[in-house]
């Protein structure tokens, strides 16, 4: 139960995608203008990862990971398929974005519209499929620690993108140098927010 | 007075449109502020008539930060001293500390203003008073040996980055004088962490680490006494040792209403619960450590008075400022016992939490709207 909680607030401050890993850019940047859009597209990732990273978990176990297949049969017990980690992976996040992308149709048209093609476009967000990858990678035990690292690289994810939005929006009105605006003092906001960040860098748990 | 009126205006037209030194007017307007109060006025649109502008706002904390500083100087001549077992007059080790730190302030002043006047030649504003303040703040917050180089690399980065590419004075969203010590901290670790550096030219044998630097190893038997801690007789960053002179500074800057009291307090009402909530929790030493120890150890009283307070970065809204402070304090005092790879948490703490203030005002004014929303309801039927 402590790991299980350890891991969770790990990802959100230490290992946190947007500022320890770089990962998600793209939406990170394109989405930050409102503080309304950007809880909404935070939202959506939350959920995502919540669960492409545990069910990416529960494939790696049973039929990815090499002697995974034993449960068929003793004879698999060195089949490796995880070669094939990437394509599924994508193949669970993909419809996993799908559904998202429903549920936001049906009951926030007015979030749909705003997000526009950045939701579908959760599918080929790198702080996802990064987020099952890490997973793979960092040999995760049970379920349980699997979701919540799932869990808490969402949130952490959400804090970063929902923090810059309302930086942005603070500074809309600042005089920026015309050559920084929009993107470019997006880009040093993110490099002093990561500097913040670096305040949790090195804590064990 | 008057003849330096005089031969200011005499110079004057050469600094205008058209004459001579035109390219230099930015740098002649910000002496002349400097000396006097300006005669400008406001003349079109709404504007509030108010005896205070930026000008007396920065001489106010400038006044407030003096009492530390003095200090300060003294207390790197002390140690020094006190490392290598001598005990000379008060004025010499006042006057070690003075042409250590000397240096330290002109460069800092020399190459942020000079920025400054670049920047608002280029892009046509003036210049603001802001700098008076970030350049005597870095100098505080650094050890008295830093090489001078890195002063200037760490001033211009935090000028321009944290500052000028916002738009200048009062657009930034992180606090310049902390991103030049982060800038110091990460970049040069070598002079700015560890035991070696907090005494200047400090005899070998003697042991240089601050109490912070102690408690973050487990030394708690060489852990100064509260009352030395409190009046400042420990090693540190040049102004952040003496928690008396600090709140000297404090009283001035909240009996003329320039920092808002709001944050100061929930700062140190913040460091003192996770203390004491450390204390409840007690799983080693460090958590059990008396939790007003944390309130005068260190740089905590100096960035809760003198940084976590700046009205641009901290959040703006009255109850966003508890929010603020609060947690300043708690995860100041949280990194400090539980991350082993830095001994003070105030600096990332102040900070983490400047990125996050936007996002505190954005929900306390969301918040406002709703409950302001749900009353004219209430009203109307």
């Amino acid at each position: 139960m402590q790991e299980v909680f350890n891991i969770f607030i790990k990802s959100i401050f230490i290992d946190n995608m947007v500022f320890a890993y770089f990962l998600g850019m793209c939406s990170y940047l394109a989405v930050s203008k409102t503080v309304n859009t950007s809880v909404g597209l935070g939202a959506a990732v939350v959920f995502v990862l919540g669960i492409t990273v545990p069910v990416d978990y529960l494939l790696n176990e049973y039929i990815l990971k090499e002697g995974a297949l034993v449960w068929l049969d003793p004879s698999f017990a060195d089949a490796d398929l995880s070669f094939l980690s990437f394509i599924l992976f994508i193949a669970i996040i993909a419809s996993m974005v799908q559904l998202v992308e429903m549920i936001v149709e049906k009951f926030s048209p007015a979030l749909y519209s705003s997000l526009g093609i950045f939701l579908p476009l959760i599918a080929v967000n790198c702080a996802i499929l990064g987020g099952s990858l890490f997973m793979q990678e960092r040999e995760y035990q049970s379920l349980a620690e699997a979701t919540s690292f799932g869990l808490g690289s969402g949130v952490g994810w959400f804090l970063a993108i929902v923090g810059i939005a309302a930086i942005r929006e603070k500074i809309r009105y600042s005089n920026v140098p015309p050559a920084l605006r929009g993107l470019g003092i997006t880009f040093i906001i993110t490099g002093l927010m990561g500097i913040a960040f670096m305040s949790f860098l090195g804590i064990k748990l | 007075m008057k003849a330096l009126r005089n031969f200011l205006d005499k110079q004057k037209p050469q600094f205008e449109k058209g004459g001579k030194l035109e390219k230099l007017h930015s740098m002649f307007d910000s002496f002349e502020t400097l000396l006097f109060v300006p005669d400008k006025v406001t003349f079109a649109g709404s504007h509030i008539r108010d005896a205070i502008d930026m000008k007396r706002t920065m001489i106010t904390v400038f006044v407030s930060l003096i009492p530390a500083l003095l200090f300060g100087m003294w207390n790197v001549g002390y140690q020094h001293f006190l490392s290598l077992g001598q005990s000379p007059d008060f004025w010499t080790m006042f006057f070690y500390g003075f042409f250590k730190l000397l240096p330290i302030i002109i460069v800092t002043y020399g190459v942020g203003l000079g920025l400054e006047i670049v920047f608002a030649q280029i892009r046509n504003h003036e210049v603001n008073e802001g700098f008076f303040v970030s350049g005597l703040l870095i100098p505080m917050i650094v050890p008295a040996d830093i090489p001078l180089w890195q002063v200037a690399i760490a001033v211009a980065f935090a000028v321009v980055f944290g500052k000028e590419v916002f738009g200048g004075t009062g657009m930034n969203i992180v606090n310049p004088a902390l991103v030049a010590r982060a800038f110091l901290f990460f970049a040069y670790p070598g002079n700015i962490s560890g035991d070696k550096v907090w005494i200047s030219d400090k005899a070998d044998a003697f042991s240089g680490a601050t109490p912070l630097g102690n408690a973050l190893v487990g030394n708690f038997d060489n852990m100064p006494s509260v009352y030395d801690m409190f009046m400042g007789f420990i090693p540190g960053s040049v102004g952040e040792t003496s928690t008396l002179m600090i709140l000297i500074g404090a009283m001035i800057l909240l009996i003329t209403g320039i920092a808002n009291w709001r944050v100061m307090v929930s700062v140190f009402v913040g460091g003192s619960v996770m203390g004491l909530l450390f204390n409840l929790w007690g799983a080693n030493d460090y958590m059990n450590l008396p939790f007003y120890y944390h309130l005068i150890m260190g740089g905590f009283a100096f960035g809760a008075v003198f940084m976590a307070t700046d009205p641009v970065t901290a959040a703006q809204t009255s109850k966003g400022m508890y929010y603020y402070g609060f947690l300043v304090g708690m995860i100041a005092v949280l990194i400090r016992v539980f991350n082993p790879a830095y001994p003070e948490g105030m600096m990332l703490a102040i900070l983490l939490m400047n990125v996050f203030a936007p996002l505190i005002d954005h929900y306390v004014v969301e918040s406002n709207i709703k409950k302001r929303l749900k009353r004219l309801k209430a009203v109307s039927n």
